[in-house]
């Protein structure tokens, strides 16, 4: 084989790559992206039966946990608007009200039926998203103005 | 007085670290002996002074100077010794310091044991590297300065994040950062060589060992890393494709190509501007994994607070380091010259497979951790992209490259006959169909048929793997004495082979056995309730209150029995750590290799009497991490290889054959 038939198969190869990882990554994607909204974004979209993300401050006092132990329910405000949110299973340590939450799940008969509700590693992280949410709620203080005196951790 | 010292070595070392880079470049250029020479006190004062800095700073920590705000924000009189030491890399500035240490000593050790490399390219790697540690200083002195003082001083600190405070956790930093920290080796040889306009045999055997042990390190560090969030966060998953994780897998799936195209470069003079092209990149996506880490723009299980400011400064320096190498790389790239030839079917060819296999896994864990950030800044919406996407992406290619694995080995240089090869592994070919078959039959259709594909994956893996290793000593075919003669003379790298291309295998069936088979509960149990989960009867039977040294917890203590046999008591905990208002969870686990009993115990329900309990079985899982270490093994082996001895390798002798007495032995 020639130098040149050679770097030829080595292109055709590195372009059959690239395209099965786009081709792959563009299936999946169709399927597998889970969009994230705010209680106040959930008044208009249309979210159906799909997965989703939804992102607030747990609402405080709304917490409750019911008979069986196991399942929690509160309410995720961005202030403006409120959604109520089912979770059966142990929630992540660093989960308090008045605080920054993310859940993934589906709306069911007017409820959040939440699947997971995600950790944070350290009580001063907003996930971007929630803090994008409240400023356009036009509630948001920056964290860091107030965690300037409890200092930040790693 | 002493944190001022460490501040002020600091200081020193960045202009240090502009010596060690300006000079040698010059010289280099001007054929200036002495101009290039300054390089290597320069690599190794640069060194001694971050040493010093760092010390002072861990001496802040050990003897709890609350005068430093680092130390009142991440540390605590009560904290045990082990978390004062290991809490100076668990904050931001002290993990950007820990960072420049393993630069620096990476650079100081191509210095002392550099001897043999040509002085014009010792002293461009030298200066490439004083060049990334200038960025680093420059940014630890700007936005992230450890040593500030805070007046009045408070009589005690905040306390580390109790999720660090954790053996698993303390020394997963150090082992990642001494990978994604190994791979500025490479980039650093890779950018001296566009700079010299050339590549050779000798040059990969100079480069392969720093790959090798940055790669070795990156595997340790990602598996405690799994480890810890399996015991640790209480949920018993081992991976979550999270965006912080998968900056940390892209390197090392760039790095395991870098690895195995280096060998290309190395044997065959082949594959060069491909393998300059993949150091740049793997250094590149270290240098994106902490970016990701530190400037908190991706949503993420595993996110810390942050100041934006550091990000800006970090993407900057990426864009400088990429962008400018990758500048040099289309200018000078064209100039190398294309070495040996081999056919499609051939050991090269199977290694250029592994390359495009591998890169195109790095690019779909590429697209998927980054199209959401992509999104974000079009104002498309806000997205995450989770394991779904991962799992439909990644699989298939991660399936072929481990089938292509075990075959790679058996094909000769050049070209190959691939049916002789095959029908080499046979042995490996049985065994599959067995592993495969016994797993239908005692599962009987439970689990995915994803799990058989697995199973089979897994035993293929390691079987061909020791198929390989048996053929390459004639295990059988001649006497026993010969076969043990063999392996004994055998290349170390052959070793190393073997034994991280087997591991994987016991690592896919860790993943795959616990994947597919895990049963879980998670109920709200009073003491003397029991649970059965997967044929073991768990009985709660008390909480005790427990004094820790920074911290009070609640331990549950539970009975676990099969068949009325006692297997195990646990005892998982619930800590209160009183200075950061955090609690943690931390689970107790019985392992009997074959399977792990989790038990985690979580919120104590409204009245108090009873605690929401999660129990696992995990069929298979102490394998994902067998195999993690074992993989880190099979790369500290290969390492061990005389002939990456630092500084052994020589371009005269490279240039004829590849060196002495191991040319009739079978190659690598």
């Amino acid at each position: 084989m020639t130098r040149k038939k050679r770097r030829l198969y080595m292109l055709g190869l590195a372009l059959l790559g690239l395209g099965s990882a786009t081709a792959l990554a563009l299936t999946a994607f169709q399927d597998n992206i889970v969009f994230f909204y705010s209680p106040s974004q959930l008044q208009t979209q249309q979210v159906g039966d799909r997965n989703f993300r939804l992102g607030g401050l747990v609402e405080e006092g709304s917490v409750k946990k019911q008979p069986d132990g196991v399942t929690t329910v509160f309410r995720v405000t961005d202030t403006a608007h409120t959604v109520d949110v089912r979770y059966r299973g142990q929630l992540p340590d660093l989960f308090r009200e008045g605080q920054g939450v993310v859940a993934e799940g589906r709306m069911t008969g007017g409820v959040f039926v939440a699947r997971e509700v995600l950790a944070k590693h350290d009580e001063n992280y907003m996930p971007p998203e929630v803090s994008e949410a409240l400023k356009q709620a036009g509630v948001y203080k920056n964290p860091a103005d107030s965690a300037t005196k409890t200092a930040k951790k790693e | 007085m002493i944190p001022e010292l460490g501040h002020y070595a600091l200081v020193l070392a960045l202009f240090v670290a502009l010596v060690q880079s300006v000079p040698p470049l010059v010289g280099a250029a001007t054929r200036n002996g002495a101009w290039m020479n300054v390089a290597v006190p320069a690599a190794i004062a640069q060194m001694l002074l971050v040493l010093i800095a760092y010390a002072a700073l861990t001496w802040a920590h050990v003897v709890s100077d609350f005068s430093v705000l680092n130390v009142v924000q991440n540390s605590h009189s009560a904290k045990p010794m082990l978390y004062k030491v290991s809490g100076v890399w668990g904050n931001h500035e002290g993990s950007m310091m820990l960072w420049i240490v393993m630069l620096t000593i990476f650079g100081a050790a191509v210095a002392a044991f550099g001897r043999n490399l040509p002085p014009t390219l010792k002293a461009r790697v030298l200066a490439v590297q004083g060049l990334i540690g200038v960025g680093f200083l420059l940014f630890i002195l700007i936005t992230s300065n450890p040593f500030i003082r805070v007046v009045p001083a408070p009589i005690d600190g905040n306390d580390l994040n109790p999720l660090l405070q954790d053996p698993g956790l303390a020394f997963h930093p150090p082992f990642l950062y001494a990978g994604y920290v190994g791979f500025s080796m490479a980039f650093s040889f890779a950018v001296a060589a566009l700079i010299e306009g050339r590549v050779d045999p000798a040059w990969a055997r100079w480069v392969r060992p720093w790959t090798l042990a940055a790669w070795s390190t990156l595997t340790m560090g990602i598996a405690m890393g799994s480890w810890w969030a399996y015991y640790e966060l209480g949920w018993g998953g081992w991976w979550y494709w999270d965006p912080v994780e998968n900056a940390s897998f892209m390197p090392w799936l760039a790095g395991t190509a870098l690895l195995h195209s280096a060998i290309v470069v190395e044997k065959r003079d082949a594959l060069k501007s491909w393998t300059i092209l993949l150091a740049i990149v793997t250094f590149s996506l270290s240098l994106m994994g902490t970016f990701l880490v530190r400037s908190g723009i991706l949503t993420s299980v595993h996110a810390f607070a942050v100041d934006p400011k550091r990000g800006i400064f970090i993407l900057v320096l990426l864009a400088v380091a990429t962008g400018g190498s990758l500048l040099l790389y289309s200018l000078r790239a064209p100039t190398l010259k294309a070495g040996g030839l081999f056919a499609p079917i051939s050991r090269e060819g199977a290694l250029v497979l592994n390359n495009l296999l591998l890169s195109t896994a790095t690019a779909t864990v590429f697209i998927g951790t980054l199209y959401p950030l992509f999104l974000d800044i079009m104002k498309l919406g806000k997205v995450s992209v989770g394991a779904p996407f991962f799992n439909a992406t990644f699989l298939p290619v991660a399936i072929p490259m481990v089938v292509a694995m075990v075959v790679g080995p058996f094909l000769s240089w050049k070209r190959a006959d691939l049916g002789a090869a095959l029908s080499r592994l046979w042995v490996a070919g049985v065994a599959v169909v067995i592993a495969v078959a016994v797993t239908a039959y005692v599962k009987a259709g439970g689990g995915p048929l994803l799990a058989l594909v697995g199973i089979g994956l897994a035993a293929w893996a390691f079987v061909g793997s020791l198929v390989e290793f048996a053929d390459r000593i004639a295990l059988f075919r001649t006497p026993f004495r010969n076969s043990w003669n063999r392996a004994v003379h055998l290349p170390r790298s052959a070793w190393g082979m073997t034994i991280a291309h087997a591991c994987l295998g016991l690592s896919i069936l860790g993943m795959t056995g616990t994947s597919a088979w895990q049963t879980e509960s998670i109920t709200a149990m009073k003491p003397g309730d029991r649970a059965s989960v997967a044929g073991y009867e768990f009985r709660f039977d008390s909480v005790g209150l427990v004094d820790g040294p920074n911290f009070k917890a609640e331990r549950g203590v539970f009975t676990v029995t099969r068949d009325g046999q006692r297997v195990a008591t646990l005892e998982p905990e619930r800590r209160s750590y009183s200075t950061t208002r955090m609690t943690t969870t931390e689970s107790a686990i019985h392992t009997t290799v074959f399977s792990d009993l989790y038990v985690a115990l979580g919120d104590p329900t409204q009245n108090g009497t009873a605690w929401i309990v999660r129990i696992y079985h995990h069929p298979l899982v102490p394998w994902i991490w067998i195999g993690g270490v074992g993989m880190m093994l099979g790369g500290l082996v290969s390492l061990t290889d005389r002939r990456f001895r630092i500084g052994a390798p020589e371009r005269r002798r490279a240039a004829g054959k590849t060196g002495g007495k191991s040319a009739p032995l079978p190659a690598e």
